[in-house]
C-alpha cells in the first residue's frame, strides 16, 4: 500500500479548523452588529470583494501566494519541534536581496529568466541564512529559537533601514525606486487571464511547487523521517542515533528558505519596491496559517487561500458598507485565537455534552463534600 | 471495626478501555489493606478516584459512613485522605520543612514565613514514628528512601487518617523496604488506615491484613492475608497458575564481547555518577546490574550506548575501542538497547508502529534508497516483528505507538532490538510495569538471546528479575561496583547489603 504524496488532514483537525473559522466569523458578526452594521451584508461584500471577478480572484491568489510560503515555513519548523517566529525577518532578508539584485542589474544586461531565477534563489538563500543562525545557536548553545528569531527579525529590520537610504534610495530616502518590470515575477499572460490583474505573478507557481516539495520531504524522505522524529520526540531520536542538532539547523534552514522565497514573491511580484520601517505582516500570519492548517502542506495552502480572500475582500467591504476593514483583521485574529485554543474547545465541548447528559440522567443528589473545581 | 472508606460499584472508562468495572472496596479503620493487581488492572485508577484525580462514571464513595463526591485532591485533603505517589512530588532545592508546609505556609504578621514552629512539629512527628528525618535537610541531599518519608510526613502534617501508598517499595533497597514495613505498622497502631497498592506478594504477606485483588478492572475477590498463600494470590491476580522461576539451562559463556575498563561518567549534577567501573560480558551469558535507582545505572547505560560521554576509561566491543563512537556507530557495530523509559526513549509515540520498527534502520537499505523511504520494504519488516513478538494492536503496523498498551509497546521495542541481531543487548528494566504474561515472554526472549551465543547486560531495579535471569551479578552503589557475584552462589540478603553500600566479600567471581 502506498501512502499518498500529500496527505489530507485527518477528519478531526479539519473539523476543528473549520470550527475555529466559523467561530471567528461569528465573533466578527457580533462586532459588526455592535457598530450598527448588518453582518450578512458586510460578509457578502467581503467575500464578493475577494471572489466576484477574475481580477479579484487574481489578487486573492497573489496575496495567498506569500502566505502559503510563510505558512509552509512556520509549519516545517513546527514539524521538527521548532517555533519559527522569525519568518518576517527571513522574508525581509529575502526582500532586501531581491530588491538589491533587481535594481543593480541593468535591464537587458542578462536574459530575463536568468535574472528572475537568480533573484528567487538568492532570496531563498538569504532567508535560509537568517533561519540558520537561530538553528545554530539552539544547537550549539541551547538558546531558545523564539528569542533569537525575534532578534533576527529586528536585525533584518534595521539592516534594511540602513541599506536603503545608504545604497538604494529613490527620491525618498525611506524607499527604493520601483524595480523595473522586467525584473519582477509578474507576467503578461497571467495578468491577462485574471483580467489585467497587476499582482498575480510567477510566485503562485513557486508556492504550489513548495507545497508539493514540503509534502514530499516530510512524507517520503529519510530526511523527513528524521526531522519529524526529532519534532515528536527528540529523546527517542537521540536514542536512535539521529543527529538532533543537525536536524534542527537543517530544519531552520529549510524554514528560512521558504520564508525568504516569500520575500521574493511579495517584494518582486505582489509589490515592486521596498520601504523601510516595516516587518512584513505575512511572516506573522504564517504562524496562524500553519496553526489552522494543522502544520500540513495542503492545510496551509487552503488556509492561505482563505486568508488571501479575506485580505482582498476587506477593502471592498469597507467601500460598500460602513464596516471598517479592521473587522477583517479582527476576524483573522479571532480565528487564530480559536484555533490556538481548539484543544480547549474540544475538551469543553465534551464536558458540556457530559454535563447535559448527566443533568438529564442524574437521580442521586450531589455529595456532601464541599469545595469544587476552580 | 467499622469501615472508614467504602467504594461501591465504581466504574471508570477511558477511551477504548474500562479501567474499573463495578469495583467494590472496603477499608476498615486501623487496617492495612493491600490492593493487588497487574499493571493495567485498574489499581492506580481506583486510587486516583479516591484521591479526587479522576471522576468515576458510576458508583458511590462513602467516607466515615457519609456519601461524598471527591472532585479534586483538595476535597480528599479535607476528608483527611493522603497519598504517597509512586513518583514523589517534591521541590528538590527546598528543605524538608519547606516541602512539607508547601500550600499551608504558617505566617507571622504580614506574610513572613514561620518555619521554626513547623520544623519543630515535623521533628516531633518524625521521632514519634521513627522516621529519622532531618527537617532542615535539602531534598536533593537526602536518599530516595528518605524522600519517601518526607512524603509520609507531608500526609501526617495534614492530619491524614486514610493513607494511600502507590507502589511505595519500587525505589527502595530490600533493607529500606523492611524499614518501611515497620513504619506502616506503626501508623496503623496509631489508628490510621492504609491502602497499599502493590504487585509484590511478599510485601502483602508481611504487612497487610486484607487484600483486594483486581484483574482487568474487576474485583476478583477480597481475602484475609493470613489465610491465603502467595501462590493463591498470584493465581487470583493473573487468572492462572504462574511460575516465577525462569526456565534456563546453565550458561555456556564464550569469549568476552563487551569489556568496560575503569569507566567514569559524569552525572546530571556535575559529579561523577559512575566511578572507575569495570565489567566484562561474555558471549552466551547474562550479566545483571543490581542497585537502587539512581546509583549510576543511567550513567553506565548512557555511556555504553553513546548517549553520554565518558570522563575516563574505555568501552571495548569485541576488542575494538568504541569509547569515542557515536550512538549511530555503536548501533551499527552491534549494540542494541532496550531503554528504561519506553515513552521517552523507546518509541516515537506519534509515529506508526511501522515507522517505529525502523527507528535505527530508516536510512539503511533496503528501507531507504537515495534518501527516499521504501515503504514496500519497511512494511513487511515491521509486520514480521509484530507477529514474531506477539505485539497486539488495533490497526496492525498502522497503529500509532501511543495507542498500544504498555506491554505491547514494550514487546515491540524488545522485538525491534532483538531483530537488530546485536552482539550485545543492553536491557534496562525490560519488564517495568508489565503484567506477568508479558514478563514471562520477555524473560524467555532474553534467555534465548543468551542461548544464541549473544551477550546480554541486564540492568534492573527488580531484584527478583536480576536473580532469576542473570548468570553473574554486579552491584552498583553510589556509582561504584560494590561486588561481582555468581548468581548461583548468592542470595537476596548478600545483594541487598551490597546495594546499601555495606562492603561484603567484594570483588569475588
Amino acid at each position: 500500500m502506498k501512502k499518498p504524496l500529500i496527505r489530507i488532514r485527518d477528519g478531526r483537525s479539519v473539523r476543528l479548523s473549520l470550527f475555529a473559522i466559523l467561530l471567528g466569523l461569528l465573533a466578527g458578526a457580533v462586532l459588526i452588529l455592535t457598530i450598527g452594521g448588518n453582518p450578512f451584508v458586510s460578509y457578502w461584500h467581503m467575500f464578493r470583494g475577494g471572489l466576484m471577478d477574475l481580477s479579484r480572484i487574481g489578487t486573492a491568489l497573489a496575496s495567498a501566494t506569500n502566505l502559503v510560503l510563510t505558512g509552509l515555513s512556520v509549519a516545517f519548523a513546527f514539524r521538527t519541534g521548532l517555533f519559527n517566529i522569525g519568518a518576517a525577518g527571513q522574508m525581509l532578508a529575502g526582500a532586501m536581496t531581491v530588491t538589491a539584485i533587481g535594481l543593480s542589474i541593468p535591464v537587458g544586461a542578462l536574459p530575463r529568466p536568468f535574472v528572475l531565477l537568480l533573484m528567487v534563489l538568492a532570496a531563498g538563500l538569504a532567508g535560509a541564512l537568517w533561519g540558520v543562525v537561530p538553528g545554530l545557536l539552539k544547537a550549539k548553545f541551547n538558546v531558545h529559537e523564539v528569542v533569537t528569531c525575534i532578534m533576527m527579525n529586528w536585525i533584518a529590520y534595521n539592516l534594511v533601514s540602513w541599506l536603503i537610504p545608504a545604497y538604494f534610495a529613490s527620491n525618498l530616502p525611506s524607499e527604493t525606486p520601483l524595480i523595473p518590470k522586467e525584473h519582477l515575477l509578474r507576467t503578461g499572460w497571467m495578468a491577462s487571464i485574471f483580467g489585467d490583474n497587476e499582482y498575480i505573478n510567477y510566485g503562485f507557481f513557486i508556492s504550489l511547487l513548495m507545497m508539493v516539495v514540503v509534502g514530499f520531504i516530510l512524507n517520503r524522505t529519510t530526511l523527513g523521517y528524521e526531522l519529524k522524529a526529532v519534532g515528536f520526540n527528540r529523546h527517542a531520536a537521540e536514542y536512535a542515533g539521529i543527529r538532533v542538532n543537525r536536524s534542527m539547523v537543517l530544519s531552520m534552514a529549510v524554514s528560512g528558505l521558504l520564508a525568504g522565497l516569500a520575500g521574493a514573491t511579495y517584494y518582486a511580484g505582489y509589490a515592486n519596491k521596498l520601504v523601510v520601517g516595516t516587518l512584513p505582516a505575512q511572516g506573522f500570519d504564517g504562524i496562524a496559517i500553519s496553526l489552522i492548517g494543522a502544520n500540513t502542506p495542503t492545510g496551509v495552502f487552503l488556509t492561505a487561500l482563505f486568508f488571501g480572500i479575506l485580505h482582498t475582500g476587506k477593502g471592498f467591504m469597507n467601500a460598500m458598507t460602513d464596516t471598517p476593514p479592521e473587522i477583517a483583521d479582527t476576524i483573522i485574529a479571532t480565528i487564530v485565537y480559536f484555533a490556538a485554543t481548539s484543544i480547549l474547545i474540544e475538551r469543553y465541548g465534551k464536558v458540556a455534552a457530559k454535563w447535559w447528559k448527566d443533568r438529564k440522567g442524574r437521580k442521586t443528589p450531589a455529595g456532601t463534600a464541599k469545595g469544587g473545581a476552580d | 471495626m467499622e469501615p472508614i472508606v467504602e467504594m461501591i460499584g465504581i466504574r471508570k472508562e477511558f477511551p477504548g478501555i474500562v479501567a474499573n468495572d463495578d469495583v467494590n472496596l472496603q477499608l476498615l479503620k486501623g487496617e492495612i489493606h493491600a490492593v493487588l493487581g497487574e499493571n493495567g488492572a485498574g489499581k492506580s485508577t481506583l486510587m486516583s478516584i479516591l484521591f479526587g484525580l479522576y471522576q468515576p462514571e458510576a458508583g458511590r464513595i462513602l467516607v466515615r459512613g457519609r456519601e461524598v463526591r471527591i472532585q479534586n485532591p483538595n476535597v480528599a485533603n479535607d476528608l483527611k485522605i493522603g497519598m504517597v505517589h509512586q513518583h514523589f512530588k517534591l521541590v528538590h532545592n527546598f528543605t524538608v520543612t519547606e516541602n512539607i508546609i508547601l500550600g499551608l505556609e504558617p505566617m507571622v504578621g504580614l506574610g513572613a514565613l514561620d518555619t521554626k514552629k513547623a520544623a519543630a512539629r515535623i521533628r516531633e512527628m518524625s521521632t514519634r514514628y521513627g522516621l529519622n528525618v532531618d527537617p532542615d535537610a535539602r531534598i536533593e541531599e537526602i536518599t530516595v528512601g528518605m524522600q519517601q518519608r518526607v512524603e509520609i510526613l507531608k500526609m501526617l502534617y495534614r492530619n491524614a487518617e486514610i493513607l494511600i501508598f502507590d507502589e511505595p517499595t519500587s525505589v527502595l533497597t530490600p533493607q529500606e523496604i523492611h524499614e518501611l514495613m515497620g513504619i506502616l505498622k506503626g501508623l496503623v497502631r496509631e489508628g490510621r488506615s492504609i491502602l497499599l497498592i502493590t504487585h509484590k506478594l511478599k510485601e502483602i504477606k508481611e504487612v497487610a491484613d486484607r487484600c483486594t485483588v483486581l484483574r482487568r478492572g474487576r474485583v476478583v475477590g477480597t481475602v484475609t492475608v493470613a489465610d491465603t498463600t502467595e501462590a493463591r494470590m498470584a493465581e487470583m491476580m493473573v487468572g492462572r497458575k504462574v511460575s516465577f522461576a525462569v526456565d534456563k539451562a546453565p550458561a555456556k559463556p564464550g569469549a568476552v564481547t563487551l569489556e568496560i575498563r575503569n569507566l567514569s561518567v559524569m552525572g546530571n549534577r556535575k559529579v561523577l555518577g559512575l566511578r572507575d567501573f569495570s565489567l566484562e560480558v561474555r558471549k552466551g551469558e547474562i550479566v545483571g546490574v543490581a542497585g537502587v535507582d539512581g546509583n549510576g545505572q543511567a550513567e553506565l547505560v548512557e555511556a555504553l550506548t553513546g548517549m553520554r560521554r565518558a570522563e575516563s576509561g574505555q568501552v571495548l566491543l569485541n576488542g575494538t575501542d568504541i569509547t569515542a563512537d557515536s550512538v549511530r556507530q555503536r548501533i551499527r557495530k552491534g549494540i542494541a538497547h532496550i531503554p528504561e523509559d519506553r515513552h521517552k526513549h523507546g518509541l516515537v509515540l506519534d509515529y506508526s508502529l511501522e515507522d517505529n520498527m525502523i527507528l535505527e534502520l530508516y536510512d539503511q537499505p533496503p528501507f531507504a534508497r537515495r534518501g527516499l523511504l521504501d515503504r514496500e520494504a519497511i512494511r513487511p519488516y515491521a509486520e514480521k516483528i509484530l507477529s514474531d513478538f506477539d505485539v497486539r494492536s488495533g490497526k496492525g503496523v498502522d497503529s500509532n505507538a501511543r495507542d498500544l498498551s504498555g506491554g505491547n509497546q514494550q514487546k515491540a521495542i524488545v522485538g525491534r532490538e532483538i531483530e537488530l541481531d546485536p552482539e550485545v543487548l543492553i536491557a534496562v528494566q525490560p519488564t517495568r510495569g508489565l503484567d506477568v504474561g508479558a514478563i514471562e515472554y520477555i524473560h524467555r526472549r532474553l534467555v534465548e538471546q543468551r542461548d544464541g551465543g549473544k551477550a546480554v547486560l541486564l540492568v534492573s531495579l527488580e531484584l527478583d528479575e536480576i536473580q532469576n535471569l542473570s548468570d553473574r551479578i554486579a552491584v552498583l552503589f553510589r556509582g561504584e561496583r560494590m561486588g561481582l557475584l555468581e548468581a548461583s552462589a548468592t542470595d537476596e540478603n548478600e545483594i541487598g547489603l551490597l546495594m546499601a553500600g555495606v562492603q561484603g566479600k567484594g570483588g569475588a567471581a
